[in-house]
């Protein structure tokens, strides 16, 4: 449709996620900086400033406050954004959690980063897979392209009615947050049309239709919006493909909703990534081809919801796979989405290996040539012997 | 002829609380001075061996690496909770905490305020260079109005952003503190004002006085986007006007020590 008038542009992730929000025309925009995420808030500071973007922008004392403000928006009926990381996450918690179970939908961006202690600023996945559990929609995207539109559709999904959730779009701090690639802006009033304007009916702070939001709520109630919330999560897996299909109709790109695969047809082994080790992993699937192991590769988009359906069909018939985590599950000796997958296929019906793989702790990069071993170790031992393997670690 | 004899007078060393190291801060940065400043009065008063730092979040979070003492870095905000605990259970020690203006003016004013009304008998450095340094020259609550920053490129707008926190005139008024004091690094005498009251400060922590607070007016070249003898005068010409040198709080007994 309006695909031939987008502009094409090289822009950092940062700046893709910038482009993202502001096409997507949020009401109030309200932050904090923080490394690496810093540079998504000023961009949108300086459009503000230069009269490209309309929206109100709150710079906040804090990362609780950021999120206490874009609540109070949201329970104002206002379209919200904000961007985050590592320790900001970790402050925000509060809000955080309540932003989901008061069922406000928004987007938050979150350029991800390890955790500390010890003291550290560099990428890994630690802060953003430490709040799965907190009732937000979680994708991981793999380029600066897959941001921006996943922030656009980020949001058609959780306004849509059968979901109202906030969702977090994200991405590997430096990795993609400071890596300069082609992005293709697509033409606002397209961008208008797909969204349409959001109508909270849900909350609502008007004096004709009197509403307390978030009174005391006694177990024999509060179990229903738990689980209701949990039906929402559901729905919104297929609110997710929807989505994605929708979007390819209006923009001629698609991501394959939950999951993406890649070379997957005749492999017997599979390598499972989240995020931008997903690009790394693509090359090593062809080396590792061209030296004759059969891999493939199986790209988790969303781990909350998390897809498990998907992932059995794709697991399902396979000899093997290995998980690369770059964040750690502690008390497990193994990666978060590790744990998430063994879950998934425990209805598999047929016995499977599996290796946990931890990396990219810390920003440590992982190399095509460092996967490409790991895969050579899967296809070894896991001929062998099916059950968990050792935990293999980058070094 | 008979040759005069060569003395030798040692007017200037690196004082011994000043590890050997070379700096990390940007060319022209004032917490060089200010950290030059806490070494040499840790030295003069003998607090190495019974020193510990709270670390804050921001440029200055490596001061590990330059002072020779306990160090420990606080969550971004939170040097004077940890130190309110180290205090606590380390009564005979001596802890500072070292803090920008987002750490304790912005995510820790909570803390700022509590540590001092509840009169801790700790030491703050507080370093107001009027914007967040290290993640790349955001607006921070000392931010004068119309000062442009990366996230106000038009100038700060008092009415959107706000005005400007007097961080020690607020805080003199808490009955819980002791010694609040604002002086300025940005030429020779007043470096030397404030290394007095660096030493006042610290003082009255040793004597068990209470709540001491020194705020340093400090330059930030990088991200200013100026020169260092320029941040100088910008301070000089900008800052002080808003945020004037002086004693904002002393108590009787603290004033009674005449440094
Ligand atoms: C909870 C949390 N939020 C945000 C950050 C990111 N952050 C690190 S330093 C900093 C600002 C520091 O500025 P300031 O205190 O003025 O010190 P300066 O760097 O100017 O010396 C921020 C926002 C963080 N580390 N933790």
């Amino acid at each position: 449709m309006n695909t031939n008038q987008n502009r094409i542009v090289a822009i950092s992730g940062n700046k893709s996620a910038a482009m993202g929000a502001a096409l997507s025309r949020p009401d109030l925009i309200a932050a904090y900086p923080i490394t690496p995420q810093s540079s998504v808030v000023e961009s949108l500071a300086q459009m503000i400033a230069q009269g490209d973007l309309n929206s109100t922008m709150i710079q906040v004392e804090s990362e609780h406050s950021a999120m206490s403000v874009v609540q109070g928006a949201a329970v104002a009926g206002g379209r919200t954004f904000t961007a985050t990381s590592a320790q900001g996450l970790a402050l925000m918690y509060e809000p955080y959690f309540r932003m989901s179970t008061l069922r406000l939908p928004m987007v938050m961006a979150i350029a991800t980063r390890e955790m500390t202690s010890p003291e550290t600023v560099w990428s890994g996945q630690q802060d953003a897979v430490s709040v799965r559990d907190a009732g937000w929609i979680q994708v991981y995207v793999e380029n600066n392209q897959e941001i921006l539109d996943m922030i656009i559709q980020g949001y058609k999904i959780a306004e849509h009615p059968d979901v109202l959730l906030p969702v977090n779009v994200c991405y590997d701090g430096f990795y993609l947050s400071h890596l300069t690639e082609r992005v293709e802006i697509p033409h606002q009033p397209a961008v208008d049309d797909f969204l349409g304007v959001y109508h909270a009916d849900h909350v609502s702070l008007d004096p004709d239709t009197p509403m307390a939001v978030d009174p005391l709520t006694s177990g024999e109630i509060l179990w229903r919006y738990r689980k209701g919330h949990l039906d929402a999560m559901q729905k919104a897996l297929q609110v997710i493909e929807q989505t994605d299909d929708a979007f390819e109709q209006v923009f001629g790109r698609r991501y394959g909703g939950v999951i993406d695969t890649y070379k997957m047809d005749d492999a017997d082994f599979v390598i499972v990534t989240m995020g931008a080790t997903t690009g790394t992993a693509r090359e090593a699937v062809d080396v590792a081809r061209s030296l004759g192991m059969k891999i493939g590769l199986l790209k988790v988009r969303f781990l909350r919801p998390f897809p498990d359906k998907k992932i059995r069909e794709i697991l399902s018939g396979k000899q093997g796979f290995v998980v690369i985590d770059k964040n750690v599950c502690f008390g497990w000796n193994t990666g978060v989405l590790y744990m998430e997958i063994k879950a998934a296929i425990s209805e598999l019906g047929h016995p499977i290996s599996s290796m946990p793989a931890i990396g990219g702790l810390g920003g440590a990069d992982i190399s095509v040539d460092q996967l490409v071993t790991c895969i050579q170790v899967l296809v070894k031992q896991g001929s062998q012997q099916p059950g968990q393997l050792d935990t293999y670690w980058f070094q | 002829m008979t040759s005069q004899p060569i003395t030798e007078q040692v007017v200037y060393q690196r004082p011994e609380a000043l590890s050997d190291v070379n700096t990390h801060y940007c060319p022209g940065c004032t917490h060089g001075v200010a950290h030059r400043l806490v070494a040499e009065v840790i030295d003069e008063m003998n607090l190495r061996d019974k020193a510990i730092g709270v670390a804050p979040v921001g440029c200055s979070v490596f001061m590990y690496n330059y002072m020779d003492f306990d160090f420990v870095v606080a969550a971004h905000g939170r040097a004077p909770a940890m130190a309110t605990g180290i205090k606590r259970c380390l009564p005979d020690r001596f802890v500072l905490t070292y803090q920008g203006d987002g750490d304790l003016a912005s995510i820790g004013m909570a803390e700022i305020v509590h540590a001092a009304t509840r009169g801790e008998n700790i030491s703050v450095i507080f370093i107001n260079n009027s914007n967040y340094g290290m993640t790349g020259g955001q607006m921070a609550p000392t931010t004068l109005p119309g000062q442009k920053t990366t996230s106000s490129p038009l100038g700060r707008d008092v009415e959107q952003q706000g005005f400007p926190i007097r961080v020690s005139e607020m805080l003199a008024k808490l009955d819980g503190a002791s010694y609040i004091v604002r002086r300025s690094l940005h030429d020779p005498k007043n470096i030397r004002q404030a290394k007095k009251a660096i030493r006042t400060a610290f003082e009255t922590q040793v004597r068990g006085l209470g709540f001491s607070m020194v705020e340093l007016l400090s330059i930030c070249p990088t991200n200013w986007n100026l020169t260092p003898v320029d941040s100088m005068t910008w301070l000089e010409d900008h800052m002080i006007p808003y945020y004037p040198v002086g004693d904002y709080k002393v108590h009787p007994a603290v004033a009674e020590m005449k440094i």
